[in-house]
Formats: structure tokens, sequence, C-alpha cells
């Protein structure tokens, strides 16, 4: 099979760069081992939220010039401080061309609300979710705390907690809908991928929208754990019309269903720009030339190789098995590239599971343009975007799905002025 | 060529779970049957527990359609489908009856059929034997079965054999039940198809069903026997007379590929990569550049929407179908997503699952109502049934359209 790019990889930074691609006319296939971390999606996307130092950060773009000083080898470093904004700038409305409603500026950052109770600094945040403009606390006085009666993946009480901190009054409503019974017999599957699928239908939300109208008393908003809409939209704006409530969600444990929702409408974008996604299949083989990659093989597809002028390595961290840990050393499994590790298996971690750890900045070592480096040279045609970059820390640095955009802008460039 | 191996850690890989919960997302059972507890609760979680103790055996794993859409969506390679499959293959204490019987031995019923085909065509379409179907052996009323043909696709490649062995490359064809006992036509299609390639097509030695139906009914004992059969005609075909075994329908494709060394226990490796789908392998021919198909110009202009079936999801291979309809200049292809109609053979036949069946297909006959496509396509025969059940549209497989182009 004959494509002008094959991405490898079809979870966020994947999509973003095929879709890019493929709007430029670019012939590009997607190949994507089983569904991506979207499927664990907060619902908002980080750019960046402290730096190395660990001194907080309000605005990524005044910021991004003192983090490249502190750590010259973190991949906005390749991006660059001055083109900072506008790669951000492209990255978002990729999203927002694709149907993916979002909405934030690297200029300020705002504060999500975590499934914890705590507000965490972000970039881009789903339509929908709970968010201020400040660490300080919500906007709201008065909230209202819903869950689903057997529904176990969200915990209200962490969330009353911190806000009654943060200056909220809170109370915790727990209600019951006779759809809802069904899936409760069976706890396994009581999730918030099936609740939503009840939800997206019309009778259902009008029940809910009598519950809010009920139980919301004197109360500024209404929270719900993000179970609302997975095959529509709507679902949070026809509570909102229904009751003439502010209501808005909050993360769940996973699946996400606003996770979901956007992989849909990027895949979705991604074949409507002519593309093609395939998934479920893993490459297995390469054939390599004068240090060009020619052609890559997959396990569905055996024989019948996948040619391409480009390849784009966006198969992720170790989660993903983007990257793959062994006794002696960290690899990455495709084409064996060089990747940034501690010397030594001792250097990997630190006894502390919540300090700052060396393995989450392992990663691919690429060069000025994203390209893979093998032997520390440059592999001339096979480009690497997101998690399994080298040289940053998304935890501590609160900068993982910017990362993963950034850098599939930028590859999806580099490959575009060849 | 530099090829990696896929690591597993076990034969059984349910231990590679990570606990991610994706497949419960993209399961088509579990989002319509609350019975089914789920493929992660089914498969990887179920299976710690039933290693332990074998009474934790849940038989609501008999509502798993086995479309194994929770292993497409899987990202740490876990075989979820497998596991589920093997666990009720292993525990299962209730005993197939006599519509197991009935609906699983497509061979023995498509024989005697065929024979008296107008007949048995005419009595199962009847309101009162589809009454009895319903109450007595629990076969849902408002199925209609796929009509028998007068004679088989065996028969007519018999009076052909002449013809085939003039044309100096050749291929085996493993035509399947359906085409045998219901859809000669489809076989011919291939036949001319194959021709016009340049390729004579042959029979195998023997061919049995390949299975499918007898192990998603229980019938494992016999479903190895037939299996063994069909390895062994193969084999004949690739090691000995050196040629490739084609079919045209992804289920029996999937099944003779994959079910019978991972749920059958018996090693093709062998012979393996030599089966496939003949749209795969006319893809491969065309794209080398060797010969070229010659359409005819008066074709009438078809908008077609492809169904991707599940077995072909699972093989991947629906870009094949795809880019082969696509080919076709007077074909138009309308976008469909990839997801499950609900039928999965014999299960939506079943009384029982006929509300899940129709649930899971709901949203895809919908897009299918509003495609506004002449025809569907699908590589599926069962997929076939169930979308003319259940929309107004006809089905064609890729193959049938293609001939029908051809000059």
């Amino acid at each position: 099979m004959r494509y002008d790019s094959v991405i490898i990889g079809g979870g966020l930074s994947g999509l973003v760069c095929g879709l890019r691609l493929a709007k430029a006319g670019k012939r590009c296939v997607i190949i994507s081992a089983g569904q991506s971390a979207l499927h664990f999606s907060s619902g908002s996307f980080d750019l960046l939220g402290a730096l190395p130092s660990g001194e907080s950060v309000g605005s990524p773009a005044e910021r991004v010039a003192q983090l490249i000083e502190q750590e010259p080898s973190h991949p906005y470093a390749k991006i660059g401080a001055e083109a900072f904004v506008e790669t951000a700038e492209a990255a978002k409305q990729t999203l927002v061309d694709a149907g993916v409603r979002v909405s934030g500026d690297a200029a300020q950052n705002h504060y999500r609300l975590t499934p914890m109770g705590t507000l965490k600094a972000t970039w881009l945040t789903l339509d929908g979710y709970v968010r201020s403009a400040t660490e300080e606390g919500l906007e709201w006085k008065n909230v209202v705390v819903m869950n689903a009666e057997g529904f176990l993946d969200f915990y209200t009480q962490f969330i009353v907690d911190e806000l009654r901190k943060k200056g909220t009054t809170c109370r915790v409503c727990s209600f019951s809908l006779a759809a809802l019974d069904a899936i409760r017999n069976n706890p396994t599957e009581m999730r918030s991928a099936n609740i939503a699928r009840i939800f997206d239908g019309e009778e259902c939300i009008a029940q809910l929208s009598e519950i809010i109208s009920r139980e919301a008393g004197d109360s500024d908003a209404v929270l719900l754990p993000a179970f609302l809409g997975i095959n529509r939209y709507d679902v949070l704006d026809e509570l909102k019309r229904r009751t003439g409530r502010e209501c808005a969600v909050i993360a769940t444990l996973p699946p996400s269903v606003p996770g979901i929702r956007t992989q849909i409408a990027l895949r979705r974008a991604f074949e409507r720009a002519g593309g093609v996604y395939m998934l479920g299949d893993t490459v297995a083989g390469y054939d390599e030339k004068d240090g060009r990659i020619e052609r890559v093989y997959t396990v569905n597809h055996g024989d019948i190789g996948f040619s391409a002028d480009e390849f784009v390595l966006a198969t992720g961290s170790f989660f993903s098995r983007g990257l793959e840990a062994t006794r002696e050393a960290v690899i990455e499994p495709l084409f064996g590239v060089d990747v940034e590790q501690a010397a030594s298996r001792g250097e990997w971690f630190e006894r502390d599971l919540f300090a700052k750890q060396p393995f989450e900045s392992f990663g691919v070592a690429t060069d000025g343009e994203f390209r893979a480096l093998r032997g520390g040279k440059p592999l001339q045609n096979l480009y690497v975007c997101g998690a399994g970059l080298s040289g940053y820390n998304p935890l501590t640095e609160g900068c993982g799905a910017g990362v993963s955009m950034l850098s599939a802008v930028r590859v999806s460039d580099n490959i575009l002025k060849r | 060529m530099k090829m990696n191996t896929i690591k597993e850690t076990s034969q059984n890989n349910f231990e590679q779970c990570i606990k991610c919960t994706v497949c419960t997302v993209y399961c088509p059972v579990a989002a319509v049957n609350p019975l089914y507890p789920g493929p992660k609760q089914s498969g990887p979680d179920g299976e710690r527990l039933r290693l332990k103790r074998p009474e934790f055996y849940d038989e609501a794993l008999k509502y798993c359609l086995n479309c194994k859409r929770c292993e497409v969506a899987c990202p740490s390679n876990v075989r979820i489908g497998d596991i589920i499959q093997l666990a009720r293959l292993k525990h299962s204490k209730k005993s197939p009856g006599l519509r197991e019987f009935t609906l699983a031995n497509t061979d023995l019923v498509g024989s005697v059929a065929t024979l008296a085909a107008p007949i048995v065509n005419a009595t199962v379409a009847l309101k009162p034997m589809k009454a009895i179907m319903d109450a007595v052996v629990k076969i849902d009323h408002r199925r209609t079965f796929p009509k028998y043909s007068q004679g088989t696709f065996e028969g007519w490649m018999r009076k052909q054999r002449e013809a085939q062995a003039a044309f100096e490359r050749q291929v085996a064809f493993f035509h399947g039940c359906y085409v045998n006992y219901n859809n000669p036509p489809l076989g011919k299609a291939f036949v001319k198809v194959m021709n016009a390639l340049g390729y004579g097509v042959q029979l195998l030695d023997k061919e049995k069903c390949c299975g499918v139906a007898l192990i998603s009914n229980g019938f494992v004992k016999q479903a190895r026997r037939q299996a063994k059969v069909n390895l062994g005609s193969i084999r004949t075909a690739v090691i000995e007379r050196k040629l490739p075994v084609l079919a045209t329908s992804s289920t029996c494709t999937f099944t003779l590929r994959d079910e019978y060394p991972h749920l059958l226990g018996l090693d093709n490796a062998d012979v393996r990569d030599s089966v496939e789908l003949a749209v795969r392998f006319i893809y491969r021919l065309l794209s080398s550049g060797e010969v070229q198909l010659r359409f005819r110009k008066d074709a009438p202009k078809l908008r077609v929407a492809y169904h991707t079936a599940c077995h072909m999801e699972k093989l991947g291979w629906s870009c094949y179908s795809k880019e082969l309809l696509a080919m076709i200049p007077s074909v138009e292809m309308v976008p469909l997503d990839s997801q499950c109609c609900g039928i999965a053979g014999t299960y939506g036949f079943k009384k029982e699952n006929y509300a899940t069946s129709q649930a899971i297909g709901e949203p895809l006959f919908r897009k299918i109502e509003e495609s506004g496509c002449d025809v569907v396509s699908t590589d599926c025969e069962t997929c076939k049934w169930q979308i003319e059940m259940s929309t107004s549209k006809r089905v064609l497989h890729p193959l049938e359209i293609l001939a029908d182009a051809l000059e």
C-alpha cells in the first residue's frame, strides 16, 4: 500500500499530525494498536503548569522562554519560544475545526476541577467542564454535587471537602432513575460510558432535568459526573435549557466520556479529510535503506507493506508500549532508535512515589526537526511526536497534552516543508 | 525486512490486562444488554477467578457475540474475545439442543435443503411454520432464513473443471456453506473475476463447514473434526500444489486462520498465511501492475456503502474491499462507520437474543437508510441477511459488484 505519510499511533498526537497532513492534501494512514489514552482524558489539555524548578506558571506564553533556559532538551525548546504561541494556536484550531469544543488561551492558564476536588492549571478545557479563572476557588458560592446511585467511579466527598475549604457551600445529592436500574444490577458495567448511553435518550434527559429542578434549591450551579453525552454533544445544554440552571461536569474515573467523544470527533475529521485509520493493528517490521525507512509491515497486513515518503512515530510512552522497560534499559521497540535515559537502572526512579520521577522524562532522542536519532544520527524520514519524546516531565510540569499536540503540529509542518 | 515478534507472556494472555476499561466502551452487547457482564469482567477479570475455581464461570458469557471488537480496541493486546470463548467451551454446563444442532450444522442442513430447495424455502417462510419454530425450537419468528439454492456451487464447479484447468495460473477456493447452498452466484462472480485476472479456480479436495457456528453453539469436538479435514485439504493445496487458498467470506477466513489455533488448539502456522480473502489477493495482484481489469462503459452508476463486518474489522482488511470497490468507475463510495450489525451468525436467530441483536444494529440501520446509498456491500453473509432483514437496502458482496462491472 502506498501513502505519502504513515503515522504509527492513533492517539491525540498522531491524530493532530494526521489531520493537518490530510488537510494539506497528503494521503495518510494512521495505524493504531488499540484505542488511545484519550479514553482517560481529564477533559482538559495542559500546556505548561509549572517550570522544572517547581515554580507555578500563570502564563505559558510568557514563561516558556524560562522553561527552555532551565531545560534545554525540552521538546518546547525545539519549537522555540518565538513560535510557541502560534504553534499552540494552530494545535487548538485543529481541535476546534474537528468539532471538538474547547476554550482556553496560551497567554493565561485557567484552572480545572480535578476529581479530587483540587484546582489545577490548564490550557484548554472541553466545554461543559467546571473551570475557574483563579486557583483560589470557584466563582460559584453554593453548589450541589450530584451523582447517580451505584456509580462508583466518582467520589463526591473528596470534591465536597475541597470545595468547602475554598469557600463554596456544597451539598451532595444522590439520585436514581428507573432506566439506570438495569445496569445497576451489573456493577462491573455501571460505568460512565454505559450511563452516558442511557442519558443520550430524550426521556432520560427529561427525567434528569426534573430531578435537577427539584434538588437544586438555591444553589448557583449543579455539578455532575462527566457521564453525559457519548453519541451527542448537547445533553448538558439540554439540561441547562430545561432547568434554567448552571450545570457543569467533573471528570470521572476512566473511561472518560468526553475523551471518547474527542477521539471519535478527531478520527471522523481525519477520515473526512481522506485519511485511512486502521485500528487494532501493530507495526511489526520495516524496510530501511540508506538511513531512510522505506516501508513498514504490520501484524494484520503481513507481506503487504505500507510504503511512504515520511513516517511518524506517535506510539506514546510506557502505557501504550511506545517505550518498553527491559531489565537492562528502556528501549523503543519498533525501530530501535535512541532513548534518552539514566545510565543505570538504579537511577530510573525515586523511592518517594510522589517525587519527580526520572523515568517520566525518558523518551526517544530527536534532532531539532523531531527526527529520530539512531546511534546519534537522524533517520532521514522518521519523525517523532507525542508522549514518546524525551526531555520533559508531563506530571510535574503539566505539559503532557501540549507536548503531544505542539510536537504534532511541528512535525506536520516539517513534513509539509520538505 | 526486519520483523519483531509480538511478545506474549502466556498463551492465554489475561495477565497483560491493565484494567483500563477501554474494551467495555466498545462492546456492542454490554451497551444494550445489562445481563451481559461485559468483556473485561467476562474475559481477563473472570479468567483470574476461573483459574482458581471453575465454579466462578458465569453462564451469562453466552451473551458474548464473539465479534472481537474488544480485542480491536484493547491497547494491551489482550485476546479478550478468545478468553471468553475458551471459557465457554471449557466450562459451560448447558448442553446444546435441537435448535443449536440445526443452526450449527450448516453443512448437513444445507445438503438436505438444496435437494428440495423450493419446498424448504416456501415452508420455512410460512407464518405457521415460523410460529412453530418460534414456540418449539425458540428461533425468533421475525427472522427470515436465507433461501436455499437449487443445486450447489460445488455441483456447478464440477462442470467447469476443464475450462478452469485451461488457465496457466491457479487458485484454490474455500467457498463456505453460504456460497455452496444459498448463494452460488457469489461463487460464480468470484470465478468470473479470477478468470478475468488470468487465474483458474479449483475446489479443495474436501471441504467441510469452517465450523464457526459449531464453535459458537458448543459443538467443539465436531468443529475440531471438521477443522482437521479442512486443514488437510488446505495443506494439500498449499504445500503439494503450491496454490493459494482464497475465500469470499470474512468469517470463514478468520475462523480458518485464527480461531483454529486460538480456540480449537490446531496449529496452522505452516499454511495460515496462504489462506486469505479473495479481495486481498486481488488487491495485491492489481497493485503489482502485472494485470489489469477492464470495466464496461455502460455500467449503471451505483452508490455503495461498505459495511465492515466484525471479523473483517478484526482481520483489518476492509481497506482491500473498499479499494477494489473504489476502483470501479461506475461506483461512488458512501462512508459508513465500522459497527456491529447485531446478527453474529446464529446468535440473532435465537429468540432470546432477538431484542439485543436489533438494538445493537439499530444505529447502523439508521446510518444506512440515511446514507442515500443504492446498495450496501459487505464481506460477511450473515451481516447481509441482517441488513436485508432490517433495512430497505439490498446487500452485495464486493466481488459481485466487481464482477458485474467487468467487460
